[in-house]
């Protein structure tokens, strides 16, 4: 357990199979894993390998079948849904494929609206988003709603609501996917500044092999088994 | 944190603005339909809320339409527990043309007015009327709708009573209460039986009603006994009741309309409920996604269902409160286009509490399903339903 604690992730035996039906499908047949403290891991597979289910399970969206599943010190399955809910609260910070902001909240509500689940005060809560969309290099689009953004520009709203909350660690599910190139590039490039400058932990799923090469490590998977997994030292 | 959480549930509130303004206009039409259906039902009943508890109506025992005689009079006055005695004779008269109702009652004018101290005169002008026998005193309501002016001579043609009869409006009474109904008419009772009696003899000397004050609210009961005992087994029997039940007893002739109107309005109510209910769940249909990133950001299912609950109530209490506020005028210009026919349409307390009471049970129950829904949904699922 104390091995356990001091890594950022650590899946041990993992299982995760849904119905279908009369139908049950195997996603993930026996998973084992650890992933250090700062460190930054794509995950990469076709579709339907179990990737998005693994991510899923790591950020306890998700529960699995079977197996020890620790993050950030905790054995996940020991927690009910309450206690669960507090837990992402605290520790992750989530960043989707399309963003998923409120339409109706301007970035800085965006950004400030994990902070309600706290005791700060609105003041605080506002320093906080403003500091965090300064970050991402959005200082001057505050007040806009994800409507008056581009693409990736939201996604950086996005990001600046993942680190708003200070988590132990960020999952980020394709990223990219829904970026032009270059918009990709600096979603990117932000991404490892939080993981180089932070030293926040940081688990993405890609499709696209030129946003893996920017974590430090690439895993693949396969039919729910990790088939192959590839290290880099580092951007 | 609660701005943030009712600036997040007023702006997803407005965030469909046509749908919005269709449900609240929605909610406004039946809110204000509810309260004025309501407010009709309540004129039925206005005769009964206004009565006395100390006012007995004694009647024949076999019917309305059969008259008492007058010479009961001073029997009825000898029983212990009175305190006071009138009467009146239901007159029925046409004014100009039958679609002109108004109730006209020839009664005792000096003890009349003394029991019933809610019509309000002046008095002068109540002198005015008993010192005249053709006179008579109208209500404030009764004399706004056809003009009537203290001096001003009135013909009514009698239905009951043939013949033509002038009368002459020496006052116009006015109400103590909001209920008090200000739209009869009163004239006296001897200048109807001197008339008839020349006119139809056989038929002088009976009145419709006696209206006997009792002493103590606690002895009613007792009176009406007496009351009625003193004249069993007589030619004319006698049926003692409260004013109020002697009230009811008219309503009880048009219940079924009164229960018509009441579902009716309910019926109202539960449509607008299947509208709000529908837009509520097309709502959080349509906003699946954010609501599991809300709960994948660690904001439990409670307060998603404060979220839509919020919203749902924003709808229905604004509308709700929209109604309530257009109910006063509208049920106002339905009283004046109405004239006579409920003399009494006032807007009740009760009536708003239960226009509120609708639109918040509205704005709940529309939200349930949908806030069972969210709390139910898996985050996996919620967020697949963005891609």
């Amino acid at each position: 357990m104390t091995e356990a604690a001091a890594l950022a992730v650590r899946l041990g035996d993992v299982r995760k199979s849904y119905r279908r039906g009369h139908q049950v499908v195997p996603v993930l047949a026996g998973i084992s894993l650890d992933i250090a403290a700062g460190d930054f891991l794509a995950l990469m597979g076709p579709s339907g390998s179990g990737k998005s289910t693994l991510l899923n399970l790591i950020a306890g969206i998700d529960r699995a079948d079977s197996g020890e599943l620790w993050v950030a010190g905790t054995e996940l399955g020991s927690l009910n849904d309450a206690e669960l809910a507090d837990w992402r609260a605290r520790t992750i910070g989530f960043i989707f494929q399309f963003y998923n902001l409120m339409p109706v909240l301007d970035a800085r509500e965006n950004v400030a609206l994990p902070l309600l689940l706290t005791g700060l005060s609105g003041r605080e809560r506002r320093e906080r988003a403003e500091f965090a969309l300064t970050m991402v290099g959005l200082a001057d689009r505050m007040d806009h709603t994800p409507g008056e953004l581009s693409g990736g520009q939201q996604q950086r709203v996005a990001i600046a609501r993942a680190l708003v909350s200070d988590p132990v660690l960020i999952v980020a599910d394709e990223p990219t996917g829904d970026l032009d190139r270059d918009s990709a590039g600096e979603v990117l490039a932000l991404l490892q500044r939080l993981n180089r400058e932070m030293g926040k932990t940081i688990v993405m799923v890609t499709h696209d092999q030129r946003a893996a090469a920017a974590a430090h490590a690439i895993i693949h998977l396969e039919k729910g088994v990790l088939s192959l997994s590839g290290e880099r030292s580092g951007p | 944190m609660l701005a943030s959480v009712l600036r997040l549930i007023l702006l997803n509130a407005w965030r469909h603005r046509l749908r919005s303004v269709l449900t609240v206009l929605g909610m406004v039409v039946a809110i204000l339909a509810f309260g004025l259906l309501g407010t009709v039902v309540d004129a039925w009943y206005a005769g009964a809320d206004a009565a006395s508890a100390k006012r007995l109506v004694t009647r024949s025992s076999i019917s309305l339409v059969f008259p008492l005689p007058q010479t009961y009079k001073e029997r009825i006055r000898a029983v212990d527990g009175v305190r006071a005695l009138s009467w009146a004779s239901w007159f029925g008269g046409i004014y100009k043309e039958p679609k002109n109702f108004f109730p006209q009652f020839a009664v005792d004018g000096e003890s009349y007015f003394r029991l019933y101290p809610e019509f309000v005169l002046d008095e002068a002008q109540l002198q005015g009327f008993l010192r005249d026998r053709r006179g008579c005193v109208v209500g404030r309501k009764l004399a706004e709708t056809y003009g009537f002016r203290v001096g001003d001579t009135l013909t009514l043609k009698g239905t009951i009573y043939p013949g033509n009869w002038d009368f002459v409006v020496r006052g116009i009474y006015d109400g103590a209460r909001k209920g008090t109904d200000r739209s009869q008419m009163f004239f006296h009772w001897t200048y109807l039986d001197e008339t008839i009696k020349k006119r139809m003899p056989g038929r002088g000397n009976n009145v419709g009603v006696f209206v006997v004050e009792v002493s103590s609210a606690d002895r009613v009961a007792e009176v009406s006994r007496a009351i009625d005992g003193e004249f069993a087994n007589s030619r004319a029997e006698t049926l003692t009741e409260t004013e109020k039940a002697f009230q009811l007893g008219f309503v009880a002739m048009t219940e079924a309309i009164v229960v018509a109107i009441r579902i009716v309005s309910y019926l109202v109510i539960f449509i607008i409920l299947a509208v709000m209910a529908n837009t509520m769940a097309m709502t959080v249909r349509e906003r699946t996604a954010e609501y599991a990133t809300l709960k994948a950001l660690g904001f439990r299912p409670s307060f998603v269902g404060v979220l839509i609950l919020g919203e749902s109530l924003t709808l229905s209490l604004g509308g709700g409160a929209i109604g309530i506020v257009l109910t006063f005028p509208v049920a106002h210009a339905f009283s004046v286009q109405m004239g006579t026919l409920f003399p009494v349409f006032n807007v009740s307390e009760q009536t708003v509490l239960l226009q509120l009471a609708c639109a918040c049970a509205v704005g709940v129950v529309a939200a349930l399903l949908p806030m069972r829904r969210v709390a139910r949904l898996a985050i996996v699922d919620g967020l697949r339903a963005v891609a």
